[in-house]
C-alpha cells in the first residue's frame, strides 16, 4: 500500500518536556488520579475523621459489624452494578429482599405436602429462595426484552409485585425463630448470620466471593465484554453478533439472585423474616454503584468501584450513628454525598479531557 | 491578508492529546465563498467550531473586523452575525419546522407567548427560498434526512448573518436541491455575506468556491483563488499525493458462487405495507468485489442487513456456499462467515465507551476465548495485527475509540468484521464521512480480502467509486435491480440516467 497519509500507531516514549508545561501536565495527571481514586479517598477521609471523633470507631469489633452492613448491601449493589452497567435499573431488588426472606421462613416452618408437612434441609431452602429471587429477575428481563417495557418501570412493578407477594405469603407477619429443630433435621439456616469461618463473619465472606466472581466476569469472561458492549451501544453489539437480549435478561437474573442471597443474610442474622424487610435497600444499592463512578447510561463502571461506594455508604451510617448525629441529619448527609459524588464524576470526564490536552501541549512545545 | 471579516489567527487547538490544528491562520472575505478542502481529521470542522464560538483555541485568537474578539458561546457568535450548519444535523424531530427554525430564538408577541402566525409567515418564506415543499407545522422527524438538512440551513439563513459556515451542508441532498442551494449563496455573497463551504463532493465545493484553503494534518497547506486551481491539485495537496492511487487496479481471480440471493423481497422496516427490497437476485463469487449503487432510499441498506440477518426478509433465498442462510441472526450469520460494516459507524459500529482494542476484538472475541475466558494474549496479538495490517492510525490498542478521526474509526469498524474470519464481508457506504486518504486506504483493503478470496459486496452513492471499484456493477432503484454491468462498460452519464429508472 503506497501511504504517505497514513502511518501505523507506534507507541512513543514520551518525549522529554520543557520543564513548566511538563509540572503542569504533571500536576493535571495528578490531579486526575486523585480523581480516579475518589471513592477511595472520600473513604480514607471518612474512616480518619470518624476515627478523630470517636474511639469506639476504629476498633476490630466495630469495623467488622460495619463490615457486615455493607456487605448486605454490597451484595445488592454487585447485582445492581451489572443491570447499570447494561444501561438499565433494577428498583425490584429491596422486595426481592424481602420475598426471599419470606420464602425461606415459611420454608423452614415446614409446607404442607399432601396431608404431611415436610421440613426440607437449609440447603434446599436456600437454593429455592435464590431461585425466587432470579425467577424475578426473569421476569424484570423478559418484561425488558420481550415486551420492551422500560427498565425503570419494569422493576417499579416488580417492586410492588414482589412486596405483595411477600405480604401475601406471610400475610403480614414476621417469621420468628428460624433456627431450626434438629429434630426435623433443618438446623443450620442462623449460621449464614451467626457464622464466623476464619474469624470473619459469613456474610462478608459472601460479598468476598461474589465480588471475586463479578471481577473474573467482567474482566475475563466473554459475557463481560458483552455486557460492556450492550451497555455502551447496544447496536453495534448487536450488529457485532453479541448476544444482546441474553445479555440483557441473565443481568436481571443475576441482580435477582444477589438480592435473594441478601435477604438470605438478613433472615439468618436476625432468625426472623419480616416481609417489610430491605424496603428503600434498591436505593442504597444504586448510591454504591453510582458513588463508585459506574454511568446510568450503560457501559462504564467496576466492581471496585462499587464495592467503596458500599463501604463509604455503610462507614458514613454507622459512623453518625455512633457519633450520635440525629437520623434526620444522617438521611440529609447521606444524599448531599449521593450528589457530590456523581458532581465529582462529571468533573473528573472534563478533567481526562484538559489533562490530555495540557500534556500534548507540553509534548509539542519542546524544542525541536 | 486583508479585508477578512472574520479570521483565525496563528490558532491551536488540542483534543485529548491530539493536535487538531496546528497554528492555523485562516480568513474570510465578505462576498465571496472561502471553500475549505481536507481529509476527515485534517481540522475542518474543528476550525469551523472555533470560529463559531463552539471550540475555543488553545492558543491563538480570533478577529472579527481586525479587533480581537472571544467568542464564548455559539449563542455569542450568533450575536456577532457568524452562524454555523452543521455537519451532523442538530435538529429536534420530535418539534415542528417552525419551532425548529426559532428554537431559542422565538418571536414574542403581546404578553410574551410566542408569535406563531409571523413565525409561520417567516417558515414559509423562507422554505419557498429554498424551493423546499414542507409544512411549517409538521414534525421535523417526518421528513426524509434531505429535507430535514435544508431546515437546518433555512435555519441558518434566518439568522441574517454576516458570515455563513457550511459544513457538509449537502450530504443528504439531491441534485435539484443542491442547486438551489447554490442560487441562495450566490444571492448570500452578492448581498455582501462570507459563506465558508466544506464539502466532501470536491467538485462540488470547487464550483461554488471564490478561494480555496487546503489543512492537512492541522496546518494550512495551501491558499489559491477558486478558478486558477483544478480538483487535481486540490486532491494532491490534501493527502500529499496522486489521486490515480485513489483506485487501485486489479484482475480478479475468481472462484465459487459465495453468496447466492434469489427473489428476495424485505418490507420497509419504517413503513411496513412499503417493500424496501423488491425482488433482488445475486451472486457474488469468491474474489469477486461487487458493487451496490443506489441513492438514499434505493434500498441498498435494506438489502445487505437482510443479508447480514438484521432485518427478516418477507420471502426469497440467501445461501453461503449453496447452504441456506434463511432464518439465521446476525450471530449465527457472522458465525458462520458473513458479517456487515454498517453504514452509520457512530451509531451502529462503534461502542463509544469501549477501547479501539476492544472495539476490534468484539465480534470476533469467541474465536479468542480459551476455557471460561478471553484470552488476553491472544486477543492482544490479533488487535495488534490488525490494527498494523489495516494501518489505523491511534495512539494504541488502549486509545479511546473518539480520540480516532473518522476515516480511522470506520478501518477499526472494518478491521472489527475482518477479526470475525469472514467468507463474505458485506460494507455500506463504506467510504461514506472518510476523507480521501482513509477512502484510498479502505478500497485497497477491500481489494486484498478479495485477492484473499473473500467476496465482497459493498454499497455505494458515489458514481466515481461506482465506475471504479467493483468487478460488477448492480444499480439499486426503488428496491430493484435497474441493471447490472461490468467495470467499464457504463459512464457516469449513463450510470445516473439508470439509476433514475431510466435505460441505458
Amino acid at each position: 500500500m503506497s501511504s504517505q497519509g497514513t502511518t501505523t500507531a507506534r507507541v512513543a516514549p514520551d518525549p522529554p518536556q520543557p520543564p513548566e508545561a511538563a509540572a503542569k501536565a504533571r500536576r493535571l495527571s495528578l490531579l486526575n488520579v486523585a480523581f480516579e481514586l475518589r471513592a477511595f479517598i472520600a473513604l480514607a477521609v471518612l474512616i480518619v475523621v470518624f476515627g478523630l471523633l470517636s474511639d469506639s470507631f476504629l476498633t476490630v469489633t466495630n469495623v467488622i459489624t460495619m463490615t457486615k452492613h455493607v456487605a448486605i448491601n454490597g451484595v445488592i449493589a454487585l447485582g445492581m452494578l451489572l443491570v447499570i452497567l447494561k444501561g438499565g435499573i433494577d428498583l425490584s431488588v429491596g422486595s426481592i429482599v424481602g420475598l426471599s426472606g419470606v420464602v425461606a421462613g415459611e420454608l423452614l416452618q415446614g409446607v404442607a405436602l399432601g396431608g404431611v408437612i415436610a421440613y426440607p434441609p437449609v440447603w434446599v431452602v436456600i437454593v429455592l429462595c435464590v431461585a425466587v429471587g432470579m425467577g424475578v429477575g426473569l421476569l424484570n428481563g423478559v418484561l425488558v426484552t420481550r415486551f420492551n417495557v422500560a427498565p425503570f418501570i419494569a422493576t417499579l412493578g416488580m417492586l410492588y409485585v414482589a412486596r405483595g407477594a411477600a405480604m401475601l405469603i406471610s400475610n403480614g407477619a414476621t417469621y420468628p425463630n428460624l433456627g431450626g429443630n434438629p429434630a426435623l433435621g433443618n438446623t443450620g439456616f442462623d449460621l449464614l448470620g451467626s457464622g464466623r469461618p476464619l474469624g470473619l463473619p459469613t456474610s462478608i465472606w459472601i460479598m468476598i466471593v461474589l465480588a471475586a466472581a463479578a471481577v473474573l466476569l467482567l474482566a475475563k469472561s466473554p459475557f463481560g465484554r458483552w455486557l460492556y458492549a450492550t451497555g455502551g451501544n447496544e447496536r453495534a453489539a448487536d450488529l457485532s453478533g453479541v448476544p444482546i437480549r441474553r445479555v440483557k435478561t441473565i443481568v436481571y437474573v443475576v441482580s435477582g439472585a444477589c438480592a435473594a442471597i441478601a435477604g438470605l443474610i438478613i433472615a439468618s442474622e436476625l432468625t426472623s423474616a419480616a416481609p417489610q424487610a430491605g424496603e428503600t435497600y434498591e436505593l442504597n444499592a444504586i448510591a454504591a454503584v453510582v458513588i463508585g463512578g459506574a454511568a446510568l447510561s450503560g457501559g462504564r463502571g467496576t466492581v471496585r468501584g462499587t464495592l467503596v461506594g458500599a463501604f463509604v455508604i455503610g462507614f458514613l451510617a454507622d459512623g453518625l450513628v455512633i457519633l450520635g448525629v440525629s437520623t434526620f441529619w444522617q438521611i440529609l448527609i447521606k444524599g448531599a454525598v449521593i450528589i457530590l459524588a456523581v458532581m465529582l464524576d462529571q468533573g473528573q470526564q472534563r478533567f481526562k479531557r484538559r489533562g490530555a490536552a495540557a500534556s500534548a501541549v507540553a509534548a509539542s512545545a519542546r524544542p525541536t | 491578508m486583508t479585508g477578512h471579516v472574520l479570521r483565525a489567527c496563528d490558532v491551536t487547538k488540542v483534543y485529548g492529546g491530539t493536535h487538531a490544528l496546528k497554528g492555523v491562520d485562516f480568513g474570510v472575505a465578505a462576498g465571496r465563498v472561502t471553500a475549505l478542502f481536507g481529509e476527515n481529521g485534517a481540522g475542518k470542522s474543528t476550525l469551523m467550531k472555533i470560529l463559531a464560538g463552539i471550540e475555543h483555541p488553545t492558543t491563538g485568537r480570533v478577529e472579527l473586523d481586525g479587533r480581537p474578539v472571544e467568542l464564548v458561546s455559539s449563542r455569542d457568535a450568533a450575536d456577532h452575525g457568524i452562524s454555523i450548519i452543521h455537519q451532523e444535523l442538530s435538529l429536534c424531530p420530535n418539534l415542528s419546522v417552525q419551532d425548529n427554525l426559532f428554537l431559542a430564538r422565538e418571536l414574542r408577541g403581546r404578553l410574551g407567548a410566542v408569535d406563531r402566525r409571523t413565525q409561520r409567515a417567516a417558515t414559509t418564506a423562507v422554505l419557498r427560498r429554498l424551493e423546499e415543499d414542507v409544512d411549517p407545522d409538521g414534525l421535523v422527524g417526518d421528513l426524509r434526512l434531505g429535507q430535514q438538512q435544508v431546515v437546518e440551513i433555512a435555519r441558518a439563513l434566518l439568522q441574517d448573518a454576516r458570515v455563513l459556515i457550511m459544513d457538509e451542508p449537502t450530504s443528504a441532498l439531491t441534485a435539484p436541491e443542491v442547486e438551489v442551494l447554490f442560487r441562495v449563496i450566490r444571492e448570500l455573497t452578492g448581498s455582501g455575506v462570507a459563506v465558508v463551504y466544506i464539502s466532501h463532493h470536491l467538485d462540488e465545493a470547487l464550483d461554488i468556491a471564490d478561494d480555496v484553503v487546503v489543512l492537512r494534518d492541522g496546518r494550512l497547506v495551501a491558499t489559491a483563488d477558486a478558478a486558477e486551481v483544478d480538483i487535481r491539485w486540490i486532491v494532491e495537496r490534501m493527502v500529499g499525493r496522486d489521486q490515480d492511487a485513489l483506485f487501485p487496479r486489479r484482475e480478479p481471480v475468481l472462484g465459487e458462487d459465495l453468496l447466492t440471493v434469489r427473489d428476495l423481497m424485505v418490507a420497509d422496516p419504517a413503513n411496513p405495507d412499503r417493500l424496501a427490497i423488491d425482488d433482488v437476485s445475486l451472486t457474488v463469487r469468491a474474489g469477486e468485489i461487487v458493487g451496490v449503487y443506489g441513492l438514499m432510499g434505493s434500498g441498498r441498506t435494506e438489502l445487505l442487513e437482510a443479508l447480514a440477518g438484521r432485518i427478516a426478509p418477507a420471502s426469497g433465498q440467501v445461501e453461503l456456499a449453496g447452504q441456506a442462510l434463511d432464518g439465521s441472526g446476525i450471530r449465527e450469520r457472522i458465525g458462520r462467515g458473513v458479517v456487515l460494516v454498517p453504514e452509520d459507524r457512530q451509531r451502529d459500529g462503534l461502542v463509544q465507551t469501549m477501547s479501539v482494542g476492544e472495539n476490534l476484538s468484539l465480534a470476533g472475541l469467541r474465536s479468542f476465548v480459551r476455557g471460561l475466558f478471553v484470552s488476553a494474549d491472544l486477543e492482544r496479538g490479533a488487535v495488534e495485527r490488525t490494527i498494523a495490517d489495516i494501518t489505523v492510525k491511534a495512539s494504541g490498542p488502549k486509545a479511546a475509540i473518539g480520540s480516532l478521526s473518522g476515516g480511522n474509526q470506520q478501518k477499526v469498524v472494518i478491521g472489527k468484521a475482518l477479526l470475525t474470519g469472514p467468507r463474505v464481508l458485506l460494507l455500506d457506504e463504506p467510504s461514506r464521512g472518510v476523507d480521501v486518504g482513509a477512502k484510498a486506504d479502505i478500497f485497497e483493503l477491500m481489494a486484498a480480502q478479495a485477492r484473499q478470496g473473500l467476496a465482497v459486496l459493498f454499497t455505494t452513492s458515489d458514481a466515481e467509486e461506482a465506475l471504479h471499484i467493483p468487478d460488477r456493477l448492480l444499480v439499486l432503484a426503488r428496491g430493484a435491480v435497474a441493471g447490472e454491468f461490468r467495470r467499464g462498460e457504463l459512464t457516469r452519464e449513463e450510470l445516473m440516467s439508470v439509476s433514475d429508472g431510466g435505460a441505458v
